[in-house]
């Protein structure tokens, strides 16, 4: 039987993920976006799981917005990313480094 | 309880922002960047409409059940009027300084004062949410607008890169925030503040402590407080300064408000578990903040350091987990906002014969002889950010630090008084250099007389005269105290 514990040990591992994702990535921007999405679905599991396991609406209604915030997110996160492209001609992580101190 | 209808009219500002902004960003599709001048002072107008909506509210003195709207979701009481009316403030400051700064770089734009008012709408949501759910929406309605404005002036690298690393460390701590309040929310069985805290007043389960100290370090990400400061000095450094100006103002004001919110309501029965913590990020703050100023040349990043520091101080407050230690806060907030304003004007003043902006601190050497105004303004407002009296800077540290020692936490008052004498260091050096060294004559004179009305006007609220405000000022942040302690 999977039970609550097993959906808070899933969406743990995949919010680590996430964040290991961003800290350890050296190469690509992209990844860090793809990341924060990893982030974002970890919480929605467990928002949807304790919806289920408390027999209560809000959770669900609570990862509706989280995905609909998460796809403006990546909007903007993309256009910011457009925008630095074509100033520095490259996305790699150790480039971004114009300021420091 | 109130009704659906009288829900509508306590979020009166709200809708006048939301229906403001939208009504501008239509202006602003159809008349192009010519209009963005004329937007800007309809932007100013609807910030003043709204000031004037959420006054009443503090100057009575509102809080309880009459002030909740939406079954709970929402409360516009006291207190969030309190922190509403400085967020006003300086998003109307950053709205005024905006025009002269971007002619010059041929990049104003009409999105930049809609773009504010949608800020300052979610922070509006922040300020007052008493739902988990109500304060994301307005969290990520704030964070998203601010991500586009640090990347705002998009031919410049700086700016470009300014926004990346505000966008990722904020997509980054609202992911933290969430995945507490998702914790939250599973263990106490509500996303409602007041539920949250009568679930909680019990001993504390492991899963609701994680999510305690997720959504507290999410926060702190958001106010800057050390150890999760890493990314303000490059923000502040690399978005365009009036942009600056707002970040190092409202956002803060919004936050440390949520903050409060959070930590006195649905928290508010835990505070064994959340004042260690707050206790370290504060002194960590205020150290970090004062030995990270020293070595640095760029004003910018000095003030962004300064900001820090600040955070430290203010946080005092919050350790000390009383209504005197929250007024405190709000009185010390409401001199921040001022003493920030004043900072970053004069940043933007700063400008060669060329019309090329100034940030590097060597050349304000020898200002009190080139443009002794300008030197006087600045004199005034790293003296009041070091708390050196007879400046009003002096006051917020002090009520501060009179909260925490009655609220005996006599070590950590005598730790942040200690160390406030280090960040003294870094103000005194910029005076010095401005009143001692030899002048290099870089600064053109200035012509924008918006800037130095505000100037004169922040100038004149951080002067001793400031003190004048202090009964006035203390009065309504007890009101708003009073309010925040209340619906616990």
């Amino acid at each position: 039987m999977i039970g609550i514990e097993h959906y808070i040990v899933i969406s743990s591992i995949l919010f680590v993920l996430g964040v290991l994702g961003i800290f350890l990535n050296r190469k690509n921007i992209i990844v860090i976006l793809m990341s924060i999405e990893l982030i974002l679905l970890a919480v929605n599991i467990n928002l949807v799981a304790f919806s289920v396991f408390l027999n209560d609406m809000v959770g669900q209604v609570f990862a509706m917005f989280v995905l609909t915030v998460a796809a403006g997110e990546a909007a903007i996160g993309l256009a910011i990313l457009v925008i630095y492209f074509r100033s520095r001609g490259t996305i790699a992580v150790d480039d971004v480094n114009r300021m420091k101190g | 309880m109130n009704d659906f209808s009288q829900s509508l009219q306590l979020i009166a500002a709200e809708e006048v922002l939301t229906v403001g902004g939208l009504i501008l960003l239509l202006a602003a599709a159809w008349l192009g960047d010519r209009s963005s001048k004329a937007i800007s002072i309809a932007a100013v107008a609807v910030l003043a409409i709204c000031a004037f909506i959420a006054a009443p509210t503090l100057g009575e003195g509102l809080m309880g059940p009459e002030t909740v709207a939406f079954g709970g979701q929402y409360t516009a009481d006291a207190f969030a009027a309190f922190a509403k009316l400085l967020i006003y403030l300086s998003a109307a400051v950053a709205l005024m300084v905006a025009p002269g700064f971007f002619d010059r770089h041929g990049a104003m734009r009409a999105e930049y004062p809609v773009l504010i008012l949608f800020a300052v709408l979610g922070m509006n949501m922040m300020v007052a949410a008493t739902d988990f759910l109500t304060l994301y929406i307005g969290l990520e309605l704030n964070s998203l607008a601010a991500y586009v404005l640090a990347a705002f002036l998009r031919t410049d690298e700086r700016s470009a890169e300014a926004g990346l690393k505000y966008f990722i460390l904020g997509a980054l701590a609202s992911g933290i925030i969430l995945f507490g309040m998702s914790l939250v929310y599973g263990f106490a069985g509500s996303t409602d503040f007041a539920a949250v805290r009568f679930v909680l007043s019990g001993p504390l389960s492991t899963g609701a402590l994680f999510g305690l100290i997720f959504v507290l370090a999410g926060l702190a990400f958001k106010i800057s407080a050390v150890p999760f400061h890493m990314w303000t000095p490059d923000v502040y450094e690399g978005a365009p300064t009036p942009v600056t100006t707002f970040f190092a103002t409202a956002p803060k004001v919004a936050a440390l408000a949520l903050t409060m919110r959070v930590a006195f309501g649905p928290f508010g029965a835990q505070v064994d578990a959340w004042q260690q913590i707050v206790i370290f990020v504060a002194l960590a703050s205020i150290v970090v903040g004062a030995l990270g100023a020293i070595g640095q040349a760029n004003i910018k990043r000095l003030l962004a350091y300064s900001s820090i520091n600040n955070i430290g101080f203010l946080l005092i407050g919050l350790a000390a987990a009383t209504p005197q230690g929250a007024s405190a806060m709000l009185v010390y907030l409401f001199i921040y906002v001022f003493m920030s304003v004043a900072g970053f004007v004069i940043v933007l003043m700063m400008r060669d014969a060329d019309g090329q902006a100034i940030e590097s601190i060597e050349d304000f050497a020898g200002l009190s002889r080139t443009r002794p105004g300008l030197a006087w303004a600045l004199l005034a407002v790293m003296f009041s950010l070091a708390g050196i009296p007879p400046l009003f800077g002096f006051w917020g540290k002090f009520v501060v630090f009179q909260a925490a020692v009655s609220a005996d936490l006599i070590m950590l008052a005598a730790i942040g008084i200690a160390a406030s004498v280090i960040g003294a260091f870094y103000y005194i050096k910029i005076v010095k250099i401005a009143f001692f060294d030899e002048p290099v004559d870089r600064v053109a004179p200035v012509t924008q007389t918006s800037h130095k009305v505000i100037l004169a006007v922040a100038c004149i609220v951080i002067s001793p005269l400031g003190y004048l405000l202090t009964p006035w000022l203390g009065s309504l942040a007890d009101k708003a105290a009073l309010a925040l302690f209340l619906i616990v």
